[in-house]
This record gives C-alpha cells, structure tokens and sequence, in this order.
C-alpha cells in the first residue's frame, strides 16, 4: 500500500487521506482505546488552553474583573456575600480557579513544547553528527552525554536556572525567567534524543541510499539533513512526546519549588505551589484542580507515548 | 580486571575535573566576586588588594589548581547570603538529608522487595494486580504532589504525623539526629516515604520481572521435583539470583535519592542540604550551588564507580 507506484503528485487530497486512514499507525490507533483516549484527553486540554481568552469565564489577570469579596468561593456555592457562584471556586484574592487553570496551563504547555524543541533540535543534530562522522567527534559529544546522563535532569536543569540567573542583571530576571526556564529544561533533556538518534545514523550510513548519494557527489550536510534525517524520525517522534510529559513535570516541579515562572504568570507548578498554602485551611480547590489538571495532562501525554513507541517498533513490546 | 579498573578510575577523575571546572567557571565568571564582597564606597586600591589577596591576579590554570586543592581540603568558599563557610553550612546541613535519605532507601528497598516477591509468587492474585496498578499510577504521580497527598491525608485530616520539620533532634556531638526521639521518628515518615516511593515501585518491578525471570529457569523446577517446600525455593533458590540486578539498580538509584531529596525536603520543609540548594538557586549564593554541585558528583561519581566494580566483581562474564 504505501509502496504503491503512482506518483505521489497524482494523488488526489481525498485519496490520500484514505491512504492515511488506511495506514498502519492509523489502524492501531483506531482499535487501541487507550490511544483514543489520551489523545482526546491531550487534545482536549491543548485546544483549551490555546483557546483560554475565548473558554475561560474570566481573565485571572484583568485586575479590573476581579472582587476580593469573591475570595475563597467553594466551588459551585453561591459566594456569601456576593452571591456570585464559581465552578471550580475562587482563589483567596477571588480569582476563578478553572480560568487561572486554562491561563496557566497555556503557560505549562508553551514551556513543555519549546523546551522539547530545543531539546530535539540539539540532540538530533548532535546525535547525527556523531553518528555520521564518528571518532573525535563521536567520542565527544557521547562522553558528554554520558556526564550528563549522570545526573538527574531536575538537577541539571536547577543549575542551569541559577546559573543562567546569576548571568541576568536583577531587573531583566522575572521578563528572561520562561525563556531561562525553556533552556534551562530543554538542555537538561537533549541525550535521549542524540543517543537514539547517533544508534540510527549508525544503522542508515552504511545503506546503499546514502553510499548512493555519496558517490554522486553530495555534500555531507545535504546527505545527513536531507537523507538520513527523515529516516531516522519515527524513534524521535516517541521520545519527543515521552519528553513532553516529562518537561511539563519538571516545569511544574520547578515552579512548584519556587524557581520557574515569576509569579505574575503562574503555570500549573505555580498554582499548585500557592495551593498547598491554603490545605490546611480547608481551601482544598485551590489545590485539587490544578493538580489534576497537570496529572491528566502529564498521564495522557504519556500513555500516547508509550502507544506510539509500542505502534511504531512492534518489537520493543 | 586490572586495566578495567585504571580505566574506569581515570574517568571518574575526568569526569571531577571537568565538574570541577564548572564550578570553578561559575564562581568566576557569574557576576564579580569583588561586587560581591566591596560594597559601593570602594577605591582601586581596595579592589587591587582584595584581588591580590582572593589570589584573582594569577593566571587561569593557576586559579583553577588552587580552587581544586581548596575544595580538596574543605574550603568551599563563603556564603553569599548568610556571609558564613559554605563547608560549616553543609555540615550543620547534611545530618538531615543523610537520615531522610536513609530511611527512603531502608523503605524502597524493603517494602520494594517484599511486594516484588509476593507479586511474582501470586501473580494473578487480585492483591497482585491492585499493587501493580497502584504503582503505575505512583510513578505517574510527581513527586511532590505524592508529599502534598501525603500530608493531606496524614496530617490534615488524620492528623497523625507532622507535615514539616524535623521534630526534635538530639545533638550528638556536631551530628543532630531525629531517630532517638519519637517525634524525631515520627517526622521521618511521611517525607522518607515520600522520597522512597518511586524507588520502592522501581525496585518492586524489578524484582518481580526477575522472579518470574528466574521462578521458570530449570533448576527451580528441579527443586520442586526433589520435594523442596515453596518457601525453600522461594526464598532460598529463586530470590538469592535476583539480588545481584536488584543490588545495583538500588546502589544507582541511592544518587537520584539524594537528588530528589531537594524537592521533598521543600515539601516538608526539611532542613537538610537539598533545602539549602534550592534557597541557593533562589537567591543566586553561587559558592552554595557550586559546592553542592561538587558534592553531588563527588557522590555520583563515586557511587557508579562502586557498582560498575560490583557488577564486574559478581557477573565473571565480564571479565573478559
């Protein structure tokens, strides 16, 4: 099917898209629950978030929308003194919780996608450089790696922060915070991916294609980026998404410890962090829904990478 | 062996040094060391002295040698924020996270081990396969929102065990221990279980894939046709063959404890190195993060040396 031999031009969209509906992948998927429901639950979440100013009831940060008198609404009673009711009740300065929960998630989700990404876009160009070249080069970057696959990547990603924050002028620090946070964990998960990928580049650089390529005189770069690069995605694509569940914890975790986003854009870390403040007054929402909201994410984003990887290599099963 | 042996030492030592070097980077070059020591009314004179004296007048490699010999010899610098050794902080410190941090691994290891074998021996028991789908969902569940459950159940609501703190600590001559008092002891609970959780369901399913692993090998079911009781061969024949994986995963893991150890000493409120760190991160003190950055690797660096020697000592296969 996916071999057949007329020309991919000639196809038409609708035919293409049954040939995609017809696909393995796409197969598996429709006859594993598990894949259908996580990838809703994902989608689900992703699509809120993005849309968080059209979906949420309130803007948590328009000061002007927001009543101290609302303060600590039980979720869905009518406030004692306004009588306003809340779905998932309000925090103590009277914001709702479910549309703090989609604003900071947009924030958790933002950090987790570019954090990947840079951890992808280093480790798949180390991982191929290495694997392409081998010796110095190789033995380099794997000694690297293996350093840093040492330590936990909680802790690299801890130093990188302070670090990168003692390099920032005091005044910059809360404006460079998401975008220290952004480097600081998509560096501290680049060697998964250049592992996985210098194994691959191992395989495919002794293949005909590329000895083919070779001889016809390429250079090394368009042979390693425009030939190797494709057949060496769908073992990066399962990382890629196991990262995201990852990165979003450790967002979370750093937020949580007080070290992520500054507090004038909390994402889910944060506001768990400010809900753990009010347990043992018995404001238990503030606390429980963020924290289930960051649990289904991380739990669907991860139950569809282990999906994908037992879908895309029927032999790790 | 012997060659295996130098080889691996040198690498451990590279791997120091360039760790070293990290530290020693990020105490030269993250903001001036003189900035943070002069206040604002300062002459060239003072600045000229101070650098003779902190020995930043010398050439790179120089400065790095003396930086290592230093942290060789406990000088790791002076806090930042509380302007005190960073080595009396750590020690003062690190009773705490060592003892947190031992009874985690006394809980993976236990409680691990022993579910790892109930779970092979009854392996379609209903009690098996709740625990097996229990800890999915822990090691699901980031580790401090496992603290804050924990303390919502236990302190909260049952109000049973305390939620932070250490309890009282006896002073034991430069080491405060919290296991000769029973709030000392009660106080390690819910944080020691709290860091040893996702170890525990580690080591669990790694004993009971070996079990399984080792309950169908030929001489197990050799001993069952010599007559031997269940326990006999449960206990003595299957579980011995799958301690030697069990005790390297758990050397590996006792690293990743030590690290984790920040986020629920943050959770309790625990007064141990990991808090420290975290406080240092938050306030940019660099001497604290750089010290704790060696110590660590120190640590890290020491304990994979030991296992990757184990392995080498009990697998002969690898000899070669």
């Amino acid at each position: 099917m996916r071999y057949s031999s007329d020309p991919e031009t000639t196809l038409s969209l609708g035919h293409r898209l049954k040939r995609a509906w017809n696909s393995d992948l796409c197969w598996r998927f429709r006859h594993s629950p598990v894949a259908m429901i996580s990838f809703a639950v994902t989608l689900l979440l992703v699509l809120s978030a993005i849309f968080a100013p059209l979906v949420a009831p309130f803007n948590p940060f328009d000061p002007g929308s927001l009543n101290l008198m609302n303060g600590f609404t039980p979720p869905s009673t009518p406030n004692a003194f306004t009588g306003e009711q809340f779905l998932l009740g309000t925090d103590d300065q009277g914001r709702d919780i479910l549309s703090t929960i989609l604003y900071g998630m947009r924030i958790s989700l933002f950090v987790g996608f570019a954090a990947v990404t840079l951890g992808m876009l280093i480790g798949v160009t180390l991982g191929l450089i290495a694997g392409y070249f081998g010796g110095i080069i190789d033995a380099i970057i794997m000694r690297i790696a293996d350093i840093q696959l040492t330590f936990p990547s909680i802790l690299v990603a801890l130093l990188i922060f302070g670090v990168a924050k003692g390099f920032t002028p005091v005044e910059y620090r809360d404006e460079v915070a998401l975008w220290v946070l952004i480097i600081a964990i998509g560096l501290s998960d680049w060697v998964q991916f250049a592992r996985v990928v210098r194994g691959a580049t191992l395989v495919e650089k002794n293949k005909e294609y590329v000895q083919a390529a070779r001889l016809i005189g390429r250079s090394s770069s368009s042979i390693i980026f425009g030939h190797i690069l494709r057949n060496v995605m769908s073992p990066v694509l399962v990382i890629a998404t196991i990262s995201l569940a990852l990165a979003i914890i450790a967002e979370a975790t750093l937020s949580f410890l007080g070290v992520g986003v500054p507090p004038t854009q909390p994402s889910l870390g944060t506001l768990i962090r400010i809900g753990q403040g009010f347990l043992f007054s018995g404001e238990w929402w503030i606390l429980l829904f963020p924290a289930v909201t960051l649990l289904s994410l991380a739990l669907a984003v991860n139950l569809m990478g282990d999906w994908l990887r037992d879908a895309l290599n029927p032999k790790l099963k | 062996m012997f060659s295996f042996l130098i080889r691996r030492v040198l690498q451990a030592g590279l791997v120091l040094l360039i760790v070293g070097f990290v530290a020693f980077s990020m105490f030269n070059f993250v903001g001036d060391p003189i900035d943070n020591m002069l206040g604002t009314e300062r002459t060239q004179a003072d600045i000229d002295r101070l650098r003779a004296q902190l020995g930043l007048d010398q050439t790179f490699v120089v400065q790095y040698w003396k930086f290592l010999a230093n942290a060789v010899d406990g000088n790791l610098g002076v806090s930042y924020r509380q302007g005190r050794p960073v080595a009396e902080i750590i020690a003062e410190r690190a009773p705490a996270t060592l003892e947190l941090a031992t009874v985690s691994a006394l809980f993976a290891v236990g409680v691990g081990v022993l579910l790892g074998i109930y779970t092979a021996i009854r392996r379609d028991g209903l009690v098996s396969h709740i625990i097996m789908s229990v800890s999915l969902i822990g090691v699901s569940l980031p580790t401090f929102l496992i603290g804050i459950l924990l303390i919502y159940l236990f302190s909260v609501e049952l109000d049973w065990l305390p939620s932070f703190g250490r309890g009282e600590v006896t002073d034991l001559g430069g080491w405060t221990t919290g296991f000769l008092t029973s709030s000392g002891l009660k106080a390690l609970i819910l944080p020691g279980i709290t860091l040893g959780l996702f170890q525990m369901t580690l080591i669990m399913r790694l004993v009971r894939s070996e079990m399984l692993e080792v309950l169908r090998q030929d001489y197990i079911r050799f001993a069952r046709a010599r007559g031997l009781s269940e326990k006999a061969i449960n206990f003595r024949h299957a579980l011995k063959n799958t301690l030697v994986p069990v005790i390297t995963v758990t050397g590996l893991q006792l690293g990743s404890i030590i690290a984790f150890a920040i986020i629920t000493e943050s959770v309790f409120q625990w007064p141990g190195v990991g808090l420290l760190f975290i406080n240092a991160v938050q306030f940019v003190d660099i001497p604290v993060m750089a010290a704790y950055l060696m110590l660590i690797s120190v640590m890290f660096v020491t304990i994979n040396l030991i296992v990757d020697i184990l392995y080498v000592a009990i697998d002969p296969r690898l000899r070669s």
